[in-house]
Formats: C-alpha cells, sequence, structure tokens
C-alpha cells in the first residue's frame, strides 16, 4: 500500500505491505537509524517520536495509522545547522546518556513530557518517563536534563 | 609519569562533556542494525520451544521452498563443514586435579537441544519477514525429556550431557580447610547463613544484533556485531571454532549499546552468519528482538550458597567458611567457569582481616541459558554473601551494623588476603566515616520515628565493598586458567599537523572513553581534548585489544596509552632536542612545549609534529622519521577500587512496598579523570544493583524449563520511578601500580548496592521476627515473609 506522510518536515510516500509498522518505515524505507528498537511489546520507549505533537512509541503504529501524520524523529529536532535543540543540549550537558541506544526516544518522550507537563516537578517527571527503559544511566542525570532542557524550551 | 604528576595535569579531574554525545543525541550513532550492506540478506534462529529434548528428526523442505529462501542451515550442516563448537576462555580445575566437565557447545544443536532458545537452525532470506515466515516451516521432531533449572537439584536431575552425567562441572576449592575447621572449633560464636544469588538477565537495551559478510574477490570476512572485545572475538572464533586465518577476518563492533558483560562472549549466532556468509555468498543480517534477547543472551548470577563466620567474644572475625553451588546454565559460555571461583572466592575477605577462609564451589549444568559474568561477575556475589552475613554477624553479637564492620577492616596495605589476592592501598575506616557522614546516620532514629508514626517501618543497611578490576597479569591468571592474555593495546598516532588519533583495544559501549581517553591524550601532550579522537572496536583499525569488561578500561587501556605517549615523549624530546641544537637529555616537556632549562629556547609539540612528517632539518642518520608508538600492557596486579554503601529503606507493612528512601555511596576509585563520567558509571551501577535486590529476577518454570520472565512485560527493569537521586562522595587513595593511579569505576553500584539494600530491608523487618530475606524484595514477597514471621 502507498502511504503518504511528512517526516521531519519533507513529505513521502512508501509503497509498504500493509503490515508495516512506523519504525520500519522510518527505519528501513527512510533510512532515519536515529530511532531505535530496544523491544517487542512497546515497553521500552527506544522507537519513541513525535506524531502530529505527541510522543508515540513507533513500533506500535501501523505505517498505515501514519497516513497524513506529521513525523518529527531525533533527526529533525536539532536546528537546521546542526545546532542542537535545548533537550539535547541538556542532555549532553548533564551527562544524560551513556550508550546512546535509549537516548533517541528518551529525548523524544522528554520533549513532549516538558511541552504538555511545563511545571513538572522532579518526582511527576520520574512518573511521566515510565515508558521509557534505561539500563546505563540510573535515570539521576535524565531526570536533571529534563528539568534543564524544558527550561531550555521555555526560553527558545 | 607518575600518578601522582599526572593528576595535576590541565583536564584531568575535570567533568569535560562527552564528545561521543552529539551523534548519540542528533540519531547519528551507528550501532550494527543500522549497517546495511547490499544485496544483504536475513537470518532468523529457529530455536527450541523445550528446555530440555531430543531432536529425532528435522524436515527442512517446506522451509527451503518458501518464498524468498536463499538456505536453511542445521546442525548436520555445521558439522559437514568441520565447524567446531563453541570454545570455552578458562579451564578449571578441580581439586581432585581433574578438568572442568567441558562438554561440546554446537553452535547449531545436533542431537539434543539444552535450554529454551537453543538454537536448531538458521534460515536465511531475502527479507527479514521471508525468513520469519519460513522459520515457521522447519519442522523439528522433539523427544521431549525432563528438565531441571535450579542448581540445587541439578545433581539428581536427567543428564544433560554425555560428558557429565551427574550434571557436574567442576568442584573447586580455595583456602586451608583445615585451618578454618579448627578456628570454628575455637570460635566463640558462629553465624551461619544461607542465601541466593538471584538469575538476572542484562538487557542491554540494544539487543545483539551481526552481519556476515564474505568478500569472494578477497577471500575476507566482516563480521559486524554488537560486542564488547572485536578482538578476541575474532581470536576465538578463527583460532577455535572455524579454523581461519586472522588476517582474513575483520571484527567490528560498530557503536554497540549497552553490554553489561553479556556482549563479551562469542555466541553461535556470529560464528553461524561468519561461516554461511561464505557458503552462500551473501551478507547475512541477523538482529535479536527482545523475546529472543531475553532466552538467548547470557545470564547472569544465580549462586545458592551456605556461608559461616566463625568469631571471637568481641565480633572479631577468626574464620570464614563458604559454599556455592553456581549454575553454569546448559553449556559453558566463554568465561562462565572464572565467574564463580577466581572472580568471586578471591574477594571473600572483603574489606576484613578474617585471617582463614576456606571456599568450596560446584558448578552445575541446568537447562537454562548459560550464565557468565554480568556487571560485576562474581564480584557482586561475593560481595553479597559477605556482607549480609557480616550484618547479621552484627545483630546477633549486638553490634551496630558499622561497628562490626570497624572491629574487622584491614588496616595495613599492602595486605594479603588468605584468598590470594593482595590490596595494594585502601582507607576503609576513612570510606565508613564519609559515608556515615553523607548519610546523616546520626539522625536516622529521628527519621525511623518519623517514619513509624505514619504506620511505616524504616531500616539501615551497610555495605562495605571491595572488587578487583583489570585482570592481571597474564601470566598467572594463565596458570589460574584463563585461556586468553589480559594486557591491552594503545596505538597513538600524532598527525603532522599535532592533532592525534588514538587507536585502543579498550571498547566504549557508554563508557564514554572517547572524553576520557582523549583527556589523558591532551593532558600529556599540552593540546586540547578537540584535538584528539579515540578509534575502537575494529580489527581492521586497533593493533589488538582485549576489550572492556572487569572496569578495566581505564587501569588497563588508559595504562597502554600512557606508556605509548612515553614512547612518543622520548622521541619527540629527541627531535626537539635536534631543533634546538641540544642533548635530548636536557629537553624538557610540559604544556605542549619542549624547552631547555636555563634558556628561552622552546620549541612546541605541533613543531615537533611537522618536523617528524617533514623531516628536512632532521637527524635522519639517527631517528626514524614519524611520530607513531604503539604499546602493550600488562598490569602487575589487579586494582582494588572499594566503599561503603549505606541505604535506608521505608516498608508499608500492610502492602510490602519498600521503597529506597535514600541511598549514599561513598567510592575509593583512585584518581579520577572525568567525576561527571564517574558519577554516570555509579549511578547505572547502583541502579542495576538496587534493580536486583528490589525488582529483577529471571525465573523459569521449574516443571517445563520455560522462561516465564521473558519480557520486559514479566522481567521488571528499572525505571525512572523506581529509584530515588543517590547521594555520592569519592575518597581516594591511588592505585599504586599504574601510572594513573586509576583503579576502575563500572562495576562498583552494582557490586556494592545489594547487599546494603536487604540489609536496610531485614533491619526494618527484624521487629516482626523477618530475620533472612532473598532478593528481590518485592512488594508480594516482602508482605509474605512479614505474614510467615506472623504465624
Amino acid at each position: 500500500m502507498q502511504v503518504q506522510l511528512k517526516v521531519n518536515g519533507k513529505a513521502h510516500s512508501v509503497d509498504v505491505p500493509p503490515n508495516t509498522l512506523l519504525v520500519q518505515v522510518l527505519r528501513e524505507s527512510l533510512h532515519l537509524t536515529g530511532t531505535h528498537v530496544g523491544c517487542d511489546t512497546a515497553q521500552c520507549g527506544a522507537c519513541t517520536v513525535m506524531m502530529n505533537g505527541r510522543s508515540v512509541k513507533s513500533c506500535n503504529i501501523l505505517a498505515a495509522q501514519a497516513a497524513g501524520a506529521e513525523v518529527t524523529t531525533i533527526e529533525g529536532l536539532a536546528a537546521a545547522d546542526g545546532t542542537m535543540h535545548p533537550m539535547q543540549a541538556a542532555f549532553k550537558e548533564c551527562h544524560g546518556l551513556q550508550c546512546g541506544f535509549c537516548t533517541t526516544g528518551m529525548v523524544m518522550s522528554a520533549v513532549d513530557l516538558c511541552t504538555h507537563h511545563p511545571k513538572a516537578s522532579e518526582g511527576e517527571i520520574r512518573e511521566l518517563l515510565e515508558g521509557n527503559i534505561c539500563r546505563c544511566t540510573g535515570y539521576q542525570n535524565i531526570v536533571k536534563a529534563v528539568v534543564m532542557g524544558g527550561a531550555g524550551m521555555k526560553a527558545a | 609519569m607518575g600518578a601522582s604528576d599526572f593528576v595535576n595535569l590541565p583536564n584531568i579531574g575535570t567533568s569535560v562533556r562527552r564528545k561521543e554525545d552529539y551523534r548519540f543525541l542528533t540519531g547519528g550513532g551507528q550501532y550494527t542494525d543500522d549497517i546495511n550492506i547490499a544485496g544483504q540478506t536475513y537470518a532468523v534462529f529457529v530455536r527450541s520451544p523445550h528446555a530440555h529434548a531430543r531432536i529425532k528428526s528435522i524436515n527442512i523442505k517446506a522451509a527451503q521452498a518458501a518464498p524468498g529462501v536463499v538456505d536453511v542451515l542445521v546442525g548436520q550442516d555445521v558439522a559437514d563443514a568441520k565447524i567446531g563448537g563453541l570454545p570455552c576462555g578458562w579451564l578449571i580445575t578441580s581439586t581432585d586435579g581433574q578438568p572442568m566437565k567441558e562438554p561440546p557447545h554446537p553452535i547449531l544443536a545436533l542431537d539434543k537441544v539444552r535450554y529454551v532458545g537453543d538454537h536448531v537452525a538458521m534460515v536465511v532470506a531475502e527479507t527479514l519477514e521471508q525468513a520469519q515466515n519460513a522459520a515457521e516451516l522447519v519442522d523439528v521432531d522433539y523427544e521431549v525429556l525432563s528438565a531441571v533449572v535450579n542448581v540445587t537439584k541439578a545433581a539428581k536431575a536427567a543428564a544433560l550431557h554425555d560428558a557429565a552425567p551427574d550434571n557436574h562441572c567442576y568442584h573447586w576449592a580455595l583456602g586451608d580447610k583445615a585451618q578454618v575447621d579448627a578456628a570454628f572449633a575455637g570460635a566463640a560464636h558462629v553465624t551461619k547463613l544461607d542465601l541466593t544469588n538471584n538469575r538476572l538477565i542484562p538487557n542491554a537495551m540494544e539487543p545483539r544484533a551481526a552481519i556476515g559478510h564474505y568478500n569472494r574477490a578477497t577471500d575476507d570476512y566482516t563480521l559486524y556485531v554488537s560486542n564488547q572485545n572485536p578482538h578476541v572475538e575474532r581470536l576465538l572464533m578463527t583460532a577455535f571454532v572455524m579454523g581461519l586465518p586472522e588476517h582474513k577476518v575483520r571484527v567490528i563492533a560498530p557503536d554497540v549499546g549497552g553490554g553489561f558483560g553479556s556482549k563479551i562472549y562469542l555466541y553461535a549466532e556470529d560464528v553461524c552468519l561468519t561461516w554461511a556468509s561464505k557458503k552462500l555468498n551473501r551478507p547475512i543480517k541477523w538482529t535479536a528482538d527482545r523475546s529472543e534477547a531475553f532466552v538467548s543472551d547470557a545470564h547472569g548470577r544465580d549462586h545458592s550458597s551456605h556461608a559461616e563466620m566463625a568469631m571471637d567474644k568481641d565480633g572479631k572475625f577468626l574464620a570464614l567458611r563458604v559454599h556455592t553451588d553456581a549454575n553454569m546454565g546448559a553449556y559453558l559460555s566463554t568465561f562462565a567457569p572464572a565467574v564463580p571461583t577466581i572472580l568471586y572466592a578471591t574477594l571473600l575477605a572483603g574489606q576484613y582481616s578474617t585471617p582463614q577462609i576456606y571456599v568450596e564451589v560446584d558448578a552445575w549444568f541446568t537447562n537454562t541459558a548459560p550464565v557468565d559474568a554480568y556487571r560485576g561477575a562474581g564480584r557482586p556475589e561475593a560481595t553479597y554473601l559477605l556482607e549480609r552475613l557480616v550484618s547479621r554477624c552484627g545483630w546477633e553479637m549486638g553490634l551496630g551494623q558499622d561497628e562490626i564492620r570497624r572491629r574487622n577492616f584491614i588496616k595495613d596495605f599492602p595486605y594479603q588476603t588468605p584468598v590470594a589476592l593482595q590490596y595494594d592501598v585502601g582507607d576503609f575506616h576513612a570510606l565508613l566515616k564519609r559515608g556515615n557522614e553523607l548519610a546523616e546516620v546520626n539522625s536516622f532514629e529521628q527519621r525511623k520515628t518519623a517514619s513509624a508514626a505514619k504506620g511505616l517501618l524504616r531500616g539501615i543497611g551497610y555495605s562495605c565493598y571491595i572488587e578487583a578490576c583489570g585482570l592481571a597479569p597474564s601470566n598467572i591468571a594463565g596458570a589460574l586458567g584463563a585461556r586468553a592474555g589480559l594486557f591491552e593495546c594503545g596505538e597513538v598516532r600524532v598527525h603532522p599537523t599535532g592533532s592525534v588519533t588514538v587507536f585502543t583495544g579498550s571498547h566504549s559501549h557508554g563508557q564514554g572513553h572517547e572524553t576520557t581517553f582523549a583527556q589523558v591524550v591532551a593532558a600529556r601532550l599540552g593540546i586540547s581534548v578537540d584535538a584528539v579522537d579515540i578509534v575502537h572496536g575494529d580489527t581492521g583499525r586497533v593493533p589488538f585489544g582485549m576489550g572492556t569488561y572487569g572496569s578495566r578500561s581505564m587501569s588497563v587501556g588508559g595504562t597502554a596509552i600512557m606508556k605509548a605517549l612515553d614512547k612518543i615523549e622520548t622521541k619527540a624530546k629527541k627531535i626537539a632536542a635536534h631543533l634546538m641544537e641540544a642533548s635530548d637529555a636536557d629537553v624538557e616537556f610540559a604544556n605542549g612545549e619542549f624547552t631547555i632549562k636555563g634558556t628561552d629556547k622552546k620549541v612546541t609539540f605541533g613543531q615537533v609534529a611537522l618536523t617528524a612528517y617533514v623531516p628536512h632539518n632532521y637527524p635522519l642518520d639517527k631517528l626514524e622519521p614519524g611520530l607513531n608508538e604503539t604499546a602493550f600492557y600488562d598490569p602487575t596486579n589487579f586494582t582494588f577500587p572499594a566503599g561503603t554503601y549505606i541505604c535506608e529503606v521505608e516498608i508499608d507493612p500492610a502492602t510490602g512496598t519498600v521503597k529506597v528512601d535514600s541511598f549514599t555511596a561513598v567510592d575509593d576509585f583512585g584518581n579520577i579523570i572525568n567525576p561527571m563520567i564517574v558519577q554516570g558509571q555509579v549511578h547505572g551501577g547502583l541502579v542495576q544493583g538496587i534493580g536486583q535486590a528490589l525488582l529483577e529476577n529471571c525465573v523459569y518454570d521449574e516443571e517445563t524449563g520455560q522462561l516465564l520472565t521473558g519480557s520486559f512485560m514479566d522481567y521488571t527493569m528499572p525505571r525512572a520511578d523506581d529509584m530515588p537521586n543517590f547521594k555520592l562522595d569519592t575518597l581516594c587513595t591511588p592505585c599504586s601500580h599504574n601510572p594513573l593511579g586509576a583503579k576502575g569505576c563500572g562495576e562498583a553500584g552494582a557490586i556494592g548496592s545489594p547487599p546494603a539494600v536487604i540489609n536496610a530491608v531485614l533491619d526494618a523487618l527484624r521487629p516482626l521476627g523477618v530475620v533472612d530475606f532473598d532478593m528481590p524484595a518485592s512488594a508480594a514477597r516482602v508482605w509474605s515473609a512479614i505474614q510467615a514471621a506472623k504465624k
């Protein structure tokens, strides 16, 4: 089936079987490999992207469901000149990443979190990050990064 | 250069932000599954659904005829091709002088399957979906046999291997039994403890993946693989399995999404893909899905132990006696036999001057995934046992958890333990003192009263761990059964314009080597961190390496780079001396400048680098051009990080819910290059250790051997809201035998934290009569323990 969608501001039309997942379109059809697959039960959140302004787990969305949608992946988050988004910059500043594998999904979740819960406390941030598993960092620096990144987003 | 000079260099001890982060944060990381090769096919492994079964027949006809299928390969194909089984990298010798039982470990099962997930066939097709569909058509006729998963029941179960009729792998011991028994006979008090160290599933966030690529034009193989030590992978695969010359095999471990030990090993999939890529003359890609990772990655821990401590009337330790049954799983994974022996029993002195220790270990085969090193590898098991036992000693002797430790701490260094290790430096009293301050132990009783007012139980738990990093030296390890070297290699390539590329045998899969190693080089050469790039993870670019495990990268890999830098500095001084028309011996090098004492002559590092490659004004008769040096470094001893961890928990007796209210970690890692990265390593280690203590547990069904915790829905991974913020501090006694003074920090958190948590749980529950508890302290298990104690 033919699916039209906009990814990182660019219109695409992909020809995929009906059982194709959004994450497969991103990784395999569009070669946007920054979105990762860390599990097969929609638990880990490594595949998180923005779809129509909300974070979604792209392993749990059919490509067909994304027809006509605007999708932002980690590759589309930084400015055109490569300057990192405030959330990306905060993750670097706070050492909120180690191996980097969960990171791209974690950053996308964090952007959504700060967009929709701009006043979240540290405890609330921890609860709102429930859908993203990180095995390396122990979360403390991720929470710190989300606080800093959220402040950066407000200032931007 | 000595460790005391080194720490004063610029950029050392500085939280330089990571050079690798930009690519990871912008989606530019390149993990194995992100790589695609023209003409690539896809592999799916058919795995055993049974824990123990005889294979009566395999019918692959329908699968072979399925759309897109390139081939279906089974164990007989492997045998026909004379591809060997997976080797074990460590030989343990039993107390009777016999080598451990080392049954064959076929890369595709031949006559039997021995755990759920065992490899039976590999289906290769043009697309992943075609391979998945065809794998469903592989028809295996099994005769199901009875299975055993519990290590304490292995002896009486059906034999997995002909080579081990009673499922026994080895019986090993360390220490002087007669002296220990004599000390027990004269003891004023003996504290006893039975405990299990729960089996864990590593779950690096990137599942294992590999691409085998044979190039017929050059007769070269390239294996891309998510792996922690590509040279070891290549050595094992070429020399011991496939009989290939190493120069024809390149192993690339690109960005790797976490390892924690589980990506050290040579796995069957890696060999299958490499071999079949030539047989089929097509590149073959395989990426584990998470369910596959759960059943097929090497698991961790799984010990069952009995421990006894003999004390005098004042609580002074006289002797320790331990027996441990260790679960090896169905086959011996690469370093499995070393974990409950060399890396475990040798750590049982802990921070204490216990004069006599005797440890016996029995290792067993069971119908479970192979067990191997997982973050800490033997040292968490030793620390859990010892620190649980020591707290119980304190409680039974009427001494505080800190007082029993204080009375038994080692004070003088170097200290020879009765279990083979010699600790070079440390200050355990200082760590405990700082831990008590930071954890505000003085006001614990007030917090306990406040918790009680809310109907909650509060407990405090201590753990004073020591661990051993940078497994070494090679010759002693070899005498103890290691079948590999334990050195590291570093190459420093100074470019003509003065920037530097370093090729290291260490491998970063989250540890931040691209930054910390660059800090070391920048500091030594007086150049900026940005002028140094680190290359790792490619046997085609790095001269050699043993990879990253056992918190060895800075102390061993960093030291290899330091040794190469020594050679660079020596040669650069000769070039500088020539340029300044002075004697080599008069040249001094600091802050990137070569000077002659007592003169104003100087040349910069950049000038020397350029001269080395444009040798017009150069002593060509005495000195080769170029500035490129390689060093191998084999340590003379382990390094010994140590720390005091203090945990406070609050337990709701109505529900059994355990909340970690505070966790304090004071560590001695020796000199620290980048405090930010060290803290990050501690955070991650603590969460893995607290995860083991509270949440994580690998459960196999006792009857069928099915893995019951086979997904993130069933196996409880720590999430952000399960954890507190940690209180951290470090003290420093620099390692005495490497020029960095560094000890290692990657595993300490996971080693030290589980007993602190469980001691805190027990401290809270002891008033209710709960005196024993095995991990994990989930709400259901804690509630059940409280109810059982009421009866």
